[in-house]
């Protein structure tokens, strides 16, 4: 069974839970950047967890199933079809062998998953399936996808088509994005006033808004001025290089924040403000180009309750199909 | 809201709910790399449950924890004890090894790389490297390089991309390199180029991003995925924490040399393995960098 790539759409990638190992030198987790979608696409088809998928962003793949077989669409609102024939997201379904699975335009969001019964089998690279698209490793051949891939899909897992996800659980998507951050780290760095207003601006995601980080453009911030350590740089922005959390927010220059995602840098010399909190990061990778973004500072607590709440909406979902 | 104060101390910042930030000081000094060093073997003896991964940096390091197995802000608290249990970090002995590094200085891609993005340094007018000669009170170039390969570099953190390996050289305070970084970071580097940012060294692995001082570029690969290189059969990352790695200015004919040497897959790195042992180095710095260097090349 293979999947063959008639179009690869804008930017697709074959990804998985991410790597759990190998942060210390250097090697961020990269894996599916909305983990509920992602999570669920799997469930849908019967695959066990952690297999690897299809994630499309912006515009969808044309795809040829060469053998039949139980697939299942979700994530962003891009409207799926099966031979020109429109198909329910959030479900699975069968595909007969030659059947072609391809998208409209994008509605909102910006991620789709496709999942296939059996997970798309690429030999793992440091534990994962995942692209690392920053230095093209894992994945497929380490990029994303061009027209002609020929890409095997897993044995051993029957399918189940048929599985429909309550759509009451289907994530909100809009062009409103709310992002919970716990403030930290470098956030002394900033003037009270200037880190106040930060989290007061209406932010917009720029063109530059990839796997690696998103750069948001709207306001500026007033670094408190200092001397400069030993060993940092001159630029206020600098700090002694240090690590960088999964979706830390760092201003180089003071303008212009990135988040940085699940293919970023591990480490650098750049102040960082506070982190996106794990239940928010499937939010930013739902955002796009012109989406304005609002950052909301959150406590520890808070963000440690949202992560309970996103684990109690996944087994929900889970529930809704599977019984 | 934070304080718009700068800590104290050791600052312990939770970076969302799966890491914690341990910055034990806001300059850089071997002291305090040492004593990173210390608390982060320490941690990983202990083997803490939910403790997923523990990421060696600079002036801090940085844990990366399961919250479904382990409350944050109590991981804080036994980290702070690991702290204070520790307290001298300069007669430790790290078994490390000292590794010549040839760099061929204003190389041509690098030079390229330099001109592409002026429109992103402080000062459009000069190279990277006049720039750095200048803020470092070098009348030239070249006396500016001669400072770069004077002594190692202590790799202190490894990170940014996998395996670029940081650099604090082993030279008193008032002698350290300190430039900035780019005013905004360039979206491209070429693979295997030398740089500086703040007080540190650095080579980049592969082509990408970054915001570091360009001065060169090295023949040689420190990361190989494909493990043909005999360095490589055991990790696809050549650099390790505590690396010592001298720099070496060579010229454009054993640039080529080593080039094509990696090409046919007989390069291998010059390494010689060393005791070092920080308290020596501290009482007599340019004797034990001597040392050192007749160690790797002979006397």
């Amino acid at each position: 069974m293979a999947l063959r790539i008639q179009q690869p759409g804008l930017m697709t990638t074959v990804q998985d839970e991410g790597r759990s190992d190998g942060y210390r030198v250097g090697m961020p987790p990269a894996g599916a950047m909305d983990k509920f979608a992602y999570r669920i696409a799997n469930g849908l088809v019967g695959n066990p967890d952690g297999l690897a998928v299809l994630e499309a962003t912006y515009l969808g793949p044309q795809v040829e199933f060469t053998e039949d077989t139980v697939f299942a669409v979700t994530g962003a609102d891009m409207p799926a079809t099966l031979n020109g024939e429109p198909l329910d997201a959030w479900a699975s379904h069968t595909a007969r062998a030659g059947d072609v699975l391809a998208f409209g335009f994008l509605k909102s969001g910006a991620r789709a998953y496709v999942a296939v019964a059996g997970g798309i089998d690429v030999k793992p690279v440091l534990g994962s399936r995942s692209t690392y698209t920053l230095c093209g490793m894992g994945g497929f051949e380490g990029r994303p996808l061009v027209a002609g891939d020929l890409l095997s899909v897993g044995s051993g897992v029957d399918g189940t088509p048929g599985r429909r996800m309550d759509r009451d659980l289907v994530p909100a998507v809009s062009g409103a994005v709310e992002l919970r951050v716990v403030v930290g780290l470098a956030s002394y760095r900033v003037e009270p006033d200037s880190l106040a207003a930060f989290f007061e601006t209406d932010w917009s995601v720029t063109p530059d808004a990839n796997r690696v980080g998103y750069r948001y453009r709207g306001g500026s911030v007033e670094w408190v001025p200092r001397t400069q350590p030993r060993g940092a740089g001159s630029d206020p922005a600098n700090v002694v290089d240090i690590g960088y959390p999964v979706g830390s927010i760092q201003i180089p220059g003071g303008s212009e924040p990135i988040a940085l995602l699940n293919d970023a840098v591990t480490g650098g010399g750049y102040a960082t403000i506070g982190t996106i909190i794990s239940a928010d990061l499937s939010v930013v990778g739902q955002s796009k180009t012109g989406d304005v973004t609002r950052f909301v500072p959150v406590s520890l607590e808070g963000a440690l309750a949202a992560r309970r709440d996103a684990a109690v909406r996944l087994e929900r979902a889970r529930a809704s199909f599977s019984s | 809201m934070s304080a718009s104060t700068a800590p104290a101390g050791t600052l312990y910042s939770h970076g969302g709910d799966e890491w914690i930030v341990v910055q034990l000081d806001e300059a850089m000094s071997l002291d305090v790399n040492l004593k990173a060093q210390v608390i982060t073997r320490a941690l990983a003896d202990l083997d803490l449950p939910g403790v997923r991964e523990i990421c060696l940096s600079n002036a801090s390091y940085m844990v990366r924890l399961d919250p479904d197995v382990v409350n944050p802000a109590a991981l804080v608290e036994q980290l702070k004890e690991i702290e204070a249990q520790s307290t001298d970090f300069r007669s430790i002995t790290l078994s490390t090894r000292i590794v010549d590094i040839p760099v061929l200085f204003e190389d041509e891609w690098t030079a390229a790389t330099v001109k592409r993005f002026r429109d992103r340094h402080q000062r459009p007018d000069l190279t990277d490297l006049e720039f750095g000669a200048e803020l470092n009170g070098f009348s030239t170039t070249d006396d500016f390089i001669d400072a770069m390969v004077s002594a190692p570099a202590l790799i202190s953190m490894i990170g940014f991309v996998p395996t670029v390996p940081w650099g604090y050289q082993l030279v008193p305070e008032d002698r350290q390199i300190e430039v900035p970084k780019y005013v905004r970071p360039r979206t491209f580097t070429p693979e295997r180029a030398f740089g500086w940012g703040g007080a540190f060294s650095a080579i980049y692995p592969v082509d990408g991003a970054g915001g570091y001082q360009l001065f060169g570029l090295c023949p040689a690969p420190i990361v190989q995925p494909a493990q043909t290189l005999p360095d490589f059969r055991d990790s696809y990352t050549f650099p390790r924490p505590g690396d010592l790695f001298n720099y070496r200015k060579i010229e454009r004919p054993e640039f080529d040399e080593v080039r094509a040497r990696v090409e046919e897959g007989t390069f291998a790195y010059r390494i010689e393995e060393l005791e070092f042992t920080p308290a020596d180095w501290f009482a007599r710095p340019d004797e034990t960098v001597a040392s050192m260097k007749e160690l790797l090349y002979g006397a």
